[in-house]
């Protein structure tokens, strides 16, 4: 998997009340939810994000609480992929248990700036930096998780199990 | 011959059906409850029954709470909490709590004695932490994972690390667990404990109550922590005795066990913490933001909303009243703890005192309803978190610490320990 976009960049331990305010979970519609996705720090996020973007950050990203609402958030918002320093331990399961690609790079979360164009290879684990003409290596999945993203998320995973008996 | 295991390797390693794990470890793990809330269980269940997914595995180890916009905060929340009782129905589960029958899920599922030592348990709730306590590995997670709990009666988890905290020591008058935890997680910061088990113990862990373990482990997710957890001794069996619904099973660390790190803690040199905004890792002592004008005082929550919590704050307000410039809330964790605050006297108290007394919700918690904050607002807070925007307006603040802290902040009006008003 291949992603392509401009990088929205944000400090540590951005957390799940900035991706999502509680005010706003008294709907689990991802439409709806994706038009308050980062409000509380970023007011004009949803009207420069663009389909395809990805969100760069620092450590402990998506930090504080388990709401799944968090990453459907930003994935509904339209962004193809996060990539941080690292992430905190429930936000990394429910991203891949939605489907929302995940990347674990300290080098790329230290050196990308707001705007720049970035690839970033899911297979390879890797981030190019377009604008700056750099290359980052991230951490890849475990073959678990692997699994997991392969079967399109964590229900169809478990699906898969049952019809195999 | 095994190798030695810390409690969350043991507890793991029996619910795997194995005779030893390591941390690192990919395991699947035997639920014993998997519960979810008002505003994670919607999800869960659309993706339950998405996925074609038509029974729970067992209807009695299902366990939905309905404690976060409840009693329902608008009409959207109705509609939310509606789904998640139709479900309950749906699927004849033993264990749904709405309204009149409810408390706050971490506080109610100890009471009503349905976690007990040794149980794994999964919650699409972040504070699902609270019953290690018990000696349980209990651990939050998302609503997808909360789904495929409910589909197969099993998680999928990866074995933590365990760091080893010991605390030792006389704490001084009026500190308790919620000072511990916050010093503790003030030392570490917020991705201190990121993806392992904090596994809390020493002299004045064994000398803490069941309600202050509970606090402690409560907050276990503020430093990243996958799980707290506190080894079962005579306060667990005293507490599970006439009141848990299954048999308990101790577990203990073996000597010998890994760690990844420990940390041991003289309890003696804490003074009561505050952590300012805007995260749960940003501890002062209290005496440094002496003369800071609050608006709001709130007690109450999964952390701090059990009835130790409210005879603190009511020793402190006892004859007093709040400030004039301050409004006061205390939230009950439940009707039983409620009805035993009223048995006790506690809420006269509260009333002479002038603070606003509520059936039991997460509330204001989570900036959900029952005392959000305008902006420019200051809050001190027995609740967990103080992110941008928690409690209502992204240019408010909220200050936590303990119940002793908030009533005493309550009657100065600006922050204040117990010896400024009891003095």
């Amino acid at each position: 998997m291949i992603f392509e976009g401009k990088a929205h960049k944000y400090g540590r331990d951005v957390d799940t009340d900035v991706i999502i305010p509680a005010r706003y979970l008294n709907t689990h519609d991802p439409d709806e939810l994706a038009s308050h996705c980062m409000q509380d720090i970023d007011k004009d996020f949803m009207t420069r994000v663009e389909p395809g973007d990805i969100i760069v950050a620092e450590e402990n990203f998506g930090c504080g609480s388990s709401r799944e609402q968090a990453p459907v958030a930003i994935k509904a918002a339209g962004v193809s992929c996060v990539v941080a320093a690292s992430f905190a331990r429930i936000f990394y399961r429910n991203a891949i248990n939605i489907g929302l690609p995940i990347l674990v790079c300290p080098e790329a979360a230290r050196d990308v700036r707001s705007g720049d164009h970035l690839r970033v290879d899911l297979d390879k684990g890797e981030v190019v930096n377009l604008t700056r003409e750099k290359t980052y290596q991230a951490d890849r999945f475990p073959e678990f998780m692997q699994e997991i993203v392969a079967a399109g998320g964590l229900m169809q995973h478990v699906k898969k199990r049952q019809q195999r008996g | 011959m095994s190798q030695p295991m810390n409690i969350t390797e043991k507890i793991l390693a029996r619910a795997c059906g194995q005779d030893e794990v390591q941390a690192g470890d990919f395991v699947n793990a035997r639920l014993d409850l998997a519960l979810a809330n008002d505003i994670t269980a919607p999800l869960a269940i659309k993706e339950f029954e998405a996925a074609g997914q038509t029974r729970v595995w067992d209807p009695e180890k299902v366990v939905l709470v309905c404690d976060h916009f409840v009693p329902n905060k608008d009409i959207k929340s109705a509609e939310q909490v509606k789904l998640v009782r139709d479900f309950a129905r749906r699927q004849g589960l033993t264990n749904f709590f709405d309204v009149g029958r409810m408390g706050i899920e971490h506080v109610i599922l100890p009471e009503k004695g349905l976690v007990v030592p040794g149980d794994v348990v999964i919650g699409a709730d972040s504070h699902t932490c609270t019953y290690g306590a018990l000696g349980a590995f209990a651990t939050g997670v998302g609503s997808t994972d909360l789904a495929a709990g409910m589909a197969t009666g099993e998680v999928w988890l990866r074995v933590p690390e365990t760091i080893r905290f010991n605390y030792e020591g006389e704490p001084r008058r009026f500190i308790t667990g919620k000072d511990y935890i916050l010093y503790t997680i003030g030392m570490i910061g917020v991705d201190g404990a990121l993806y392992q088990a904090m596994e809390f113990g020493g002299g004045a862990i064994e000398a803490l109550s069941m309600d202050g373990r509970f606090t402690m482990c409560n907050m276990a997710i503020e430093a990243g922590g996958k799980n707290g957890i506190v080894e079962p001794d005579a306060v667990t069996e005293e507490y599970c005795r006439g009141r848990a619904l299954r048999t308990p099973v101790m577990i203990r660390s073996d000597r010998g066990a890994g760690y990844v790190r420990a940390i041991d803690i003289d309890v003696s040199t804490i003074e009561p913490q505050v952590a300012k905004p805007h995260l749960p890792s940003n501890t002062v002592p209290a005496s440094e933001l002496a003369g800071l004008k609050i608006d709001q005082v709130v007690i109450g929550s999964c952390t701090n909303g059990r009835i130790e919590d409210l005879r603190m704050a009511a020793e402190v307000l006892r004859g007093h009243r709040v400030h004039p410039d301050v409004r006061a809330l205390v939230f009950p964790g439940s009707q039983l703890v409620y009805q035993q605050a009223m048995h006790e006297g506690l809420i006269d108290i509260f009333i002479d005192a002038e603070v606003a007394v509520s059936t039991p919700t997460c509330g204001p918690c989570l900036g959900g309803h029952m005392g959000i904050l305008a902006a420019g607002e200051r809050c001190v807070s027995t609740t967990n978190r103080n992110f941008v925007g928690r409690m209502g307006h992204p240019e408010s603040e909220v200050y936590l610490a303990g119940p002793y802290v908030a009533a005493a902040t309550a009657v100065a009006g600006t922050v204040a320990v117990p010896e400024e008003v009891l003095a």
